[in-house]
């Protein structure tokens, strides 16, 4: 499984990276919007998930995700918000252009695990290590 | 700084005596962790010296604190999947057919903690019945700080983000500040009240479905079998037992089998044998 962190957080990315990195995905990074676009679309293999933050320069969250519903190539990638936008409005408005989680800030470790457990990402023996279940 | 061994025996003693708790020795970092907030709220300046405080002056309420602080736990919504998905897969299209005269069902969440299981059932079900039908939700705990947490419908951002799907959010909960609250039909269908599990429970209409998850594994083997037994007095004969995934009942009450539910285990009550079957053999 391949994933690419979408932050213009680089301490973000790096608390991203290591909890995906211990579900063992192949990790991808990008600093904004735009980035991420032309990595993944550049890409030979798209990624099966995007973690992405909605403030971000160039391109935020929301149109890339647009951007990645519009685009047969990377249609079917699982996306997911991780933002400080905590409010209801905004997490519709991220649904209904098409990203299927949102996560808000502040979040800890477990909880993005379950998160990405919900959508069938992560084996159980992984969810379990990680929750201490 | 290590708890000394008397204010640990202290703690242990007590929490086996109201909750039937087995605290062994090795958990000292966990009274120390649970019981540092109540140390600090009482200007103590470490849990020795809070608990020294407790002993020199005996107070049924700061009693009544501790073992609150430690029976407590964290949880998260839908937690273990497994059951909630067994829930709708199995268990309602059997009980949907079995209540089809009735048309109600009731649950009872055992050792609701903040909430989120109740409400998770809850929400569960609002999806899951037939037009028509009604459902009444008990919840209960040992813990009347959790009680009352739970039935404010209230919970944290934190809270929020564990397990909680991003559709069910906006669809049940309104934000209310920093924190986010239940929809108010979702709260007035489950009733909460303190309970002692391992003491004679009050009567009540028997249940349909019990959730009594991650309960048993804290009690010693004749307190499990009194659990085992006050549960077994209000589930219907047709009913459905869920228990945590490391916790079973059998070689504890054989009234219980285990049964498939989806990718879980539950436990319904064994059929009594016929009487002309009684003896033979």
């Amino acid at each position: 499984m391949r994933v690419i962190l979408v932050d213009d957080s680089r301490a973000m990315r790096m608390i991203l990276r290591r909890i995906v990195g211990q579900l063992g995905f192949e990790i991808m990074e990008a600093e904004d919007g735009q980035a991420a676009l032309e990595a993944v679309t550049n890409s030979e293999n798209v990624p099966d998930l995007a973690l992405i933050d909605w403030n971000m320069p160039r391109m935020n969250g929301l149109e890339l995700v647009c951007a990645l519903r519009d685009d047969p190539r990377t249609r079917d990638m699982t996306l997911v918000m991780v933002t400080t936008e905590g409010e209801q409005s905004q997490i519709v408005r991220a649904l209904a252009a098409g990203a299927h989680e949102y996560v808000i800030k502040p979040f800890t470790s477990d909880s993005m695990v379950e998160k990405l457990a919900l959508l069938g990402l992560v084996p159980n023996e992984a969810e379990n290590a990680q929750t201490g279940a | 700084m290590t708890l000394s061994s008397t204010n640990f025996t202290f703690v242990s003693r007590l929490v086996r005596q109201e909750a039937s708790i087995i605290l062994e020795p090795g958990k000292e970092y966990l009274v120390e962790g649970r019981l540092l907030t109540l140390a600090r709220k009482a200007g103590a300046q470490n849990v020795d010296e809070y608990l020294q405080q407790v002993q020199s002056r005996p107070d049924p309420i700061a009693n009544h604190m501790i073992v609150d602080a430690l029976t407590t736990n964290e949880t998260s919504w839908f937690r273990d999947r497994e059951p909630f998905q067994a829930l709708t897969d199995t268990v309602l299209p059997n009980l949907v057919t079995n209540r089809a005269n009735h048309r109600g069902l009731r649950i009872w969440s055992a050792a609701c903690s903040s909430g989120q299981e109740p409400y998770s059932i809850a929400m569960l079900l609002e999806d899951a019945i037939p037009a028509g039908w009604r459902y009444e939700i008990m919840a209960s705990d040992i813990s009347s700080e959790m009680i009352k947490r739970a039935e404010t419908g209230e919970f944290s951002q934190v809270e929020m983000n564990r397990g909680l799907p991003a559709q069910l959010l906006v669809r049940h909960f309104e934000r209310h500040g920093a924190s986010w609250r239940i929809a108010p039909s979702l709260r007035r269908s489950v009733t909460f009240r303190r309970l002692n599990l391992s003491t004679p429970i009050p009567s009540h209409q028997p249940f349909d479905v019990i959730f009594l998850r991650n309960v048993l594994i804290y009690f010693d083997v004749s307190t499990k079998r009194s659990v085992l037994h006050n549960v077994s007095q209000l589930l219907r004969p047709d009913g459905w037992l869920f228990l945590g995934a490391a916790e079973t009942t059998i070689g504890i009450d054989e009234r219980f089998e285990r049964v498939p539910a989806g990718r879980a285990s539950a436990y319904r009550l064994r059929t009594p044998a016929p009487l002309s079957a009684v003896g033979k053999g």
